[in-house]
């Protein structure tokens, strides 16, 4: 093979590689990317909302909402201080689950109850879900927990 | 009247610390510009700067980090570091660890280790010519200025505070781990050791110079990089196991994802360098690498560093030092690739080979890595981007990763064995297949066995038979060589005389193959979410779990509620674990604390919740089959690293005389 031939092979091997490589990522945002909504955001939506699309909502544990059916089947409240949304979830709470804290959980809406399969217990350094601190900074409600103003 | 005294000692140390990394800026500059300037105008005095400058340049940063450590262990809260990461009742180990626990100090660890890869140069680079050591140091240099100019102006470990608090805040307790005593530096000199080969490359492109000697000089360091780099990524993923409480190790977690940016494109590295060392060709494409591996190792740094992945408003409201390390990142990568640009068509195009040929392998391997590199840069990358531009917020999730990271990578894992066994210059395809069908019926065997021993989906058993191939396919090359000895002693003499970096090799993909196999097993693993009360028996597995008691202990800075567990296995107790809740005292925080056995490779897992009224507990437990092969595989990875860095030919100062032979070599 000349040295041309053998740079076309390269190029084209490279072109195939990158070709398949776009394919695939096209093909898993569709399903790999997952939106943030906040409960209002969530509720202003509901109508056009693909059926069973996964989403994750955050917000502070509404207080007075928790409730365990039994061991493993837990409810609550997910609130911004606007809108509420009843969310259903089965397993153990992560260990910073509290009323009036900040969490975050992805599921799908289902009869307009939020059926989580993951609640979140990855926090930054301040304890909250950056999600939730961002839109509680937005609506001034932020507190970060250590009882002052950041 | 001893504690005022005691007081103002403190003073001291902590001002001259702080000083030291002032000279040390000063000096930094100096050797940035002198040897430069030498080398253009090939003046021996001023190159000669370097090395003694570099080793200076270390002295006093160590000197500086050495202070701020001595104000961490004697609990000095005139600082304000100190103050907000530390505690006077804190394990002694921990109050080292939280120097690095925290932005300022992790920063001045950076640098430090910028410095002493700096000064490792200049010490051990006899064999090197004079102009491209002293073009090396002087970019080592620049970095190191830029950081420690970073360090100085936005985040300073060194600033007081007046009067002294009388205790400290205390570290996050999640970070109160052996485990992240150590990560952050192994990650660190993974990351920074990529400096060397970035100053090397750019040294090249200034210098115009490059050659196989070049491929030599830059492999140790490479090589010593990549290692730290594996077993800091593995430490970080064996932490999130074990601290974070469900078990998983893996999350594609955007700071995870900006370890194993570099970690990929130094592997990449670490194969175009060896094709240029043995047949002088893929000098461009190399550069870029070395380019590429610590411009995403700064990325890393920035990603981590700037609080942009704890949201973008913060690193929008608290601008300064995002901002800076940005500066940073866009003037030495676009600086680097500018230069790359207009010099790179200076270097002389190398030798030619055949598509399939041990080159072609590994030009494939360089083609699907820097690409599977590419899919993870997209996926960490464009949240960011969206939240930015738009205000959106998405999270790209496992997923993702999995749809496009995983089908770019399994040729890599099925063509290893394979480029092994190619020649160099034009191989024999045929001929490595035929080699390797013993490896591919083992791992078809062992797919199947598999799955009718484990049942349930099929892609874990396909991919542990895939793992089986790898490990054993990575020896084939080996065993070949050895085949045909007279006896035994003889076979040990020829594996003796073997290259190491031949055994490097085949260890490093038979890690691979280790670290797959236990990825695949997670596919038979058990998950239970159970409530019992102390004396029941639970099933995980082959093993059954019973809590013998839930009692109260109080630890150094925090109380526990442990549930002492025996495991048994038909009846007999053969392991017992205290997994516990934490209650630290001075940040009101609960923490899990896991309990962990390893029985064979595979690991029973426990975590408990609070204790309910009637007495019960809920409990968390796993039995997870060859997980411990997760990360045995990479301390596998890591020896053969060590065991190619100790092949006499790299050795560093042995690549001069080596690189005479070169030819020679390529002509074999």
């Amino acid at each position: 093979m000349t040295r041309k031939g053998r740079r076309l092979t390269l190029i084209a091997a490279a072109l195939a590689v990158i070709g398949v490589a776009i394919g695939l990522a096209l093909f898993a945002f569709r399903d790999g990317v997952v939106f943030f909504v906040t409960p209002t955001e969530l509720a202003a939506k509901t109508a056009e909302l693909r059926p069973n699309a996964r989403m994750r909502i955050g917000g502070l544990v509404l207080p007075g909402s928790v409730q365990k059916a039994d061991e493993r089947h837990v409810s609550f409240a997910i609130t911004d201080n606007q809108t509420e949304v009843k969310v259903t979830y089965t397993g153990l709470l992560p260990d910073l689950f509290r009323e009036g804290q900040g969490v975050v959980a992805e599921g799908q809406l289902i009869n307009g109850v939020f059926r989580a399969d993951s609640v979140l217990a990855k926090h930054d350094e301040k304890y909250m879900p950056r999600e939730v601190a961002d839109s509680l900074k937005q609506q001034g409600v932020w507190n970060d927990g250590s009882g002052k103003k950041p | 009247m001893a504690a005022v005294k005691s007081h103002e000692e403190h003073a001291v140390i902590v001002e001259t610390g702080h000083y030291a990394l002032v000279l040390a800026l000063a000096l930094a500059i100096v050797q940035g510009l002198a040897p430069l300037v030498g080398a253009i105008r090939r003046d021996g005095e001023l190159m000669a700067m370097a090395q003694p400058a570099a080793v200076m340049q270390f002295l006093l940063v160590a000197f500086s980090f050495g202070a701020l450590t001595y104000s961490y262990v004697t609990s000095d809260f005139s600082v304000t570091n100190v103050f907000e990461n530390s505690h006077s009742l804190k394990p002694l180990i921990y109050k080292i660890s939280g120097v690095w626990g925290n932005h300022e100090g992790s920063m001045l660890l950076w640098v430090l280790i910028l410095a002493a890869f700096g000064a490792t140069v200049a010490l051990f680079s006899r064999g090197m010519p004079d102009d491209l050591r002293a073009l090396v140091l002087a970019v080592q240099s620049w970095i190191a200025a830029a950081f420690l100019l970073f360090v100085l102006l936005t985040s300073n470990p060194f600033a007081r505070l007046d009067p002294a608090p009388i205790d400290g805040r205390d570290l996050n307790p999640l970070l109160q781990d052996p485990g992240l005593a150590i990560h952050p530096p192994l990650l660190y000199i993974g990351y920074v050791g990529f400096s060397i080969t970035f100053s090397f490359a750019l040294a090249a492109l200034i210098s115009g110079r490059i050659d196989a000697a070049w491929a030599r000089y830059i492999r140790p360091w490479t090589l010593g990089a990549w290692v730290f780099l594996t077993l800091g990524i593995a430490m970080g993923s064996y932490w999130a196991y074990y601290t974070l409480g469900w078990g998983g190790f893996w999350f594609w977690d955007p700071v995870e994802n900006a370890s194993l940016l570099p970690w990929l494109a130094g592997t990449a590295l670490l194969h175009s360098a060896a094709v240029m060392e043995k047949r002088d060709a893929l000098k461009i494409w190399t550069i870029f690498l070395a380019i590429l591996a610590f411009s995403l190792s700064l990325l890393g740094t920035f990603l981590v560093r700037s609080g942009v992945l704890t949201s973008v408003h913060s690193f929008a409201s608290d601008p300064q030092r995002g901002i800076f390390i940005l500066a940073i990142l866009v003037f030495f990568i676009g600086g680097s690739l500018a230069l790359f640009a207009f010099r790179a068509s200076a270097l002389k195009p190398g030798g030619i080979f055949a598509p399939v040929s041990r080159e072609g392998a590994l030009v494939l391997n360089n083609l699907l890595l820097t690409t599977s590199c590419a899919t993870v840069f997209i996926g960490t990358l464009y949240p960011l981007a969206l939240e930015a531009v738009t205000g959106e917020k998405i999270s790209v999730g496992a997923p993702f990763f999995n749809l496009t990271f995983g089908p770019l990578f399994i040729p890599i894992l099925l063509a290893m064995p394979i480029g092994q066994m190619l020649a160099w210059k034009r191989g024999d395809l045929l001929g490595a297949a035929q080699r390797l069908v013993l490896a591919t019926a083992l791992g078809v065997v062992g797919t199947l066995v598999l799955y009718a021993l484990r049942g349930g989906d099929v892609v874990p058993a396909v991919l542990a038979g895939l793992a089986i191939y790898l490990t054993i396919g990575s020896f084939v090359e080996i065993a070949g060589r050895l085949s045909g000895a007279p006896s035994a002693s003889a076979v040990l003499a020829r594996a003796l005389g073997l290259p190491r970096s031949a055994w490097g090799a085949a260890f490093a993909h038979a890690g691979v193959g280790l670290t797959l196999f236990g990825l695949a097993a997670t596919g038979w693993g058990v998950e239970r979410i159970v409530s019992v009360k102390p004396g029941e028996a639970v099933s995980a597995g082959p093993y059954e779990v019973v809590i013998m008691s839930i009692a109260p202990r109080e630890g150094p800075n925090y109380n526990e509620l442990v549930a002492h567990t025996q495991i048994r296995e038909g009846g007999r107790v053969i392991a017992e674990i205290d997994p516990s809740r934490r209650s630290f005292t001075t940040r009101t925080m609960v923490r899990t604390e896991a309990g962990i056995v390893t029985l064979g490779l595979g690991q029973v897992y426990m975590n408990i919740a609070d204790v309910r009224v009637d007495g019960a507990i809920d409990l968390r437990l796993y039995w997870k089959p060859y997980v411990a092969l997760i990360w045995i595989g990479a301390l596998v990875m890591a020896l053969g690293g060590l065991l190619s860095m100790s092949d006499r030919r790299l050795r560093i100062g042995i690549a001069k005389r080596a690189a005479a032979h070169v030819q020679t070599a390529a002509a074999e």
